[in-house]
Formats: C-alpha cells, sequence, structure tokens
C-alpha cells in the first residue's frame, strides 16, 4: 500500500503544492499535468453534481482505475486536495482533512509572509507535509 | 521562521485587555497616520479584509462546517460559531429584508471597544471597521457589503452592522482553459 503523489490546489486553480513519492510514469510537462488535473477535477465535480439522483452531500470524494486510486477532498473556500494513492486504500478524507487544516492553514494560511494565491515556498510546509504523508499507515517506503 | 509544533485545533486563550489594548493602538496610529477618519476606515477595512480572507481558511480547518446553502444558513454560521469561536460573543440576527438578501447582526457588547470613547474630533470615524473587512473577506466566495449602522460608540444603545449580498462568486477554469 502506498501514497503516488500529491497536489494542492486553490479556487482560481492555481497549483499551490505538488509531492511526489512513488511514481513510475510521467505524464508530461508538470505545469501542463497541473492544468490537466484541475480542468479534470473541475469538470468531474460539476459533472457529479448534475448527474446525482439525490442531493448531494459531499459531492465527488474518489475513482479508482485497475492500478491507482485518486482521492479528492475540497473545502467550501475551493481548496482542493489531492491525492493518489494505491487501490489497497480506503477513504481518506479525514487524512485529507488534515492536510488541510493541520498543514495547509497551520504553516501556510496563517503565516503572513506566506503570500496566498500562489505556488506555496515554505520548507516547513514541504517537510512537514512529507513527514506526515509518510507516516501515514497505508505508506509503504516501497511501492507496493 | 520555525514554529513550535503543532499545539492541535483548540483554540488558545488570550488575554482579552490585551486584545482590545491591541486594537486600540492599531486604530491611533492609524490616525497619526492619515490625516482623515475616512481613510482610517478605508485602511481598516482592507486590513481586515486581508484579515478575513486567512481567517475564513481557519475557521473552516476548525469548525467542519460545510458549504451553506443560502443566506440564511451563512448568517447563522457567522453569527453562531464564527463570532463565538472568534470574539467569544454571540451577536443575534434581525431585520431581514423581504427578498432575504439582507440582515442586520446586532452585538449587545462588542469587545473591540471596551475602555474606548471616541473624542470629538474623530466623530466619523468607524472605531470597528476592521469588522466589517474582515466579514467582506471572509466571505470571498461571494460579493457582500458589510457596514455599520448603529455604535455604542456613537451613543447607539447597541452595535448594528447590516450585511448585504451581492453576488456568488464561483470557480472558474485558469484563464485559457475553456
Amino acid at each position: 500500500m502506498t501514497v503516488h503523489n500529491l497536489y494542492l490546489f486553490d479556487r482560481n486553480g492555481v497549483c499551490l503544492h505538488y509531492s511526489e513519492w512513488h511514481r513510475k510514469k510521467q505524464a508530461g510537462i508538470p505545469k501542463e499535468e497541473y492544468k490537466l488535473m484541475y480542468g479534470m477535477l473541475f469538470s468531474i465535480r460539476s459533472f457529479v453534481s448534475k448527474m446525482s439522483p439525490l442531493d448531494m452531500k459531499d459531492g465527488f470524494l474518489a475513482f479508482q482505475t485497475s492500478r491507482y486510486k485518486l482521492h479528492y477532498y475540497e473545502t467550501p473556500t475551493g481548496i482542493k486536495v489531492v491525492m493518489n494513492t494505491d487501490l489497497g486504500v480506503g477513504p481518506i478524507r479525514d487524512v485529507l482533512h488534515h492536510i488541510y487544516s493541520a498543514l495547509y492553514v497551520e504553516l501556510v494560511v496563517k503565516n503572513p509572509l506566506c503570500p496566498l494565491g500562489q505556488t506555496v515556498q515554505s520548507e516547513l510546509f514541504r517537510s512537514r507535509l512529507d513527514s506526515y504523508v509518510r507516516s501515514l499507515p497505508f505508506f509503504s517506503a516501497r511501492a507496493g | 521562521m520555525s514554529r513550535q509544533a503543532n499545539r492541535g485545533t483548540e483554540s488558545k486563550k488570550m488575554s482579552s485587555e490585551l486584545f482590545t489594548l491591541t486594537y486600540g493602538a492599531l486604530v491611533t496610529q492609524l490616525c497619526k497616520d492619515y490625516e482623515n477618519d475616512e481613510d482610517v476606515n478605508k485602511q481598516l477595512d482592507k486590513m481586515g479584509f486581508n484579515i478575513g480572507v486567512r481567517l475564513i481558511e481557519d475557521f473552516l480547518a476548525r469548525s467542519n462546517v460545510g458549504r451553506c446553502h443560502d443566506f440564511r444558513e451563512t448568517a447563522d454560521v457567522i453569527a453562531k460559531v464564527a463570532f463565538k469561536m472568534y470574539l467569544g460573543i454571540t451577536p443575534s440576527i434581525t431585520n431581514w429584508s423581504p427578498a432575504g438578501d439582507e440582515f442586520s447582526l446586532i452585538l449587545e457588547n462588542n469587545p473591540l471597544v471596551d475602555f474606548v470613547e471616541l473624542p470629538d474630533n474623530h466623530s466619523s470615524l468607524i472605531y470597528s471597521n476592521l469588522l466589517c473587512g474582515v466579514l467582506r473577506g471572509a466571505l470571498e466566495m461571494m460579493a457582500v457589503e458589510a457596514k455599520f449602522v448603529q455604535d455604542t460608540l456613537k451613543g447607539d444603545g447597541v452595535t448594528e452592522i447590516r450585511m448585504r449580498f451581492i453576488r456568488r462568486i464561483e470557480d472558474n477554469l485558469p484563464a485559457g482553459e475553456e
């Protein structure tokens, strides 16, 4: 079981942060990839809410393929946390919420020297996020 | 910049006098820097706005409130959850407009103005205007207007902030993505 990578977007589609841990195949230029990811999420969200047969509660949560699972978490302010893991991982909304509240909000939003709306430069954020993800029970150092 | 290990998401207590005095020092300094009250009011609103856009993230991280479905729900969350969490007071919500797009927040007591009296030469100063800016910034996902219509510092019995909903701002695709 493992985590492949993580994206953090704001409501304007700016990629605030990207980290990867195990990724064997690259998609292309990172900048293009972020736009592609954001565009896809935007479309899926609106598709999911239009097609929902009942009132939506949480909206789009995750999708999976035969090789990986993409988990999604969004706040009312439009901050989107996207984590790709392998298939053995169940719902991790609380993990994504923790990344938002204990890492992004604590270390970036609350730091007046960190400007919002652009890629996060804070080394503290990057390293805390990295330690947190590595400490997750479903993260193993070798791709499982 | 180093920070202590994360202390969790419970609120940290602080002396309210320190808070009131700090706010007072801020307003006093602004009055010295800018010559007229109108400019000070604008600066307070701007500073409040910058606080608000960050405060909303902290609020969402701590309170687990989801998206509000309408303006009435927004009003309830502001008064019962947010004001309680940050200022320790619960304003009441009154005077809904017939269209449901305007309401008033009535604050019986305003922690920012403890010990404060407005001097005569600052009669058009909106002392607590920072609050209006914070409300506008926190509700950045929709355009709202917030202004004081009554102020205990000016002799009114209560402090009243009027909030008006202008429009919702939807998430957009980044430019060139259509």
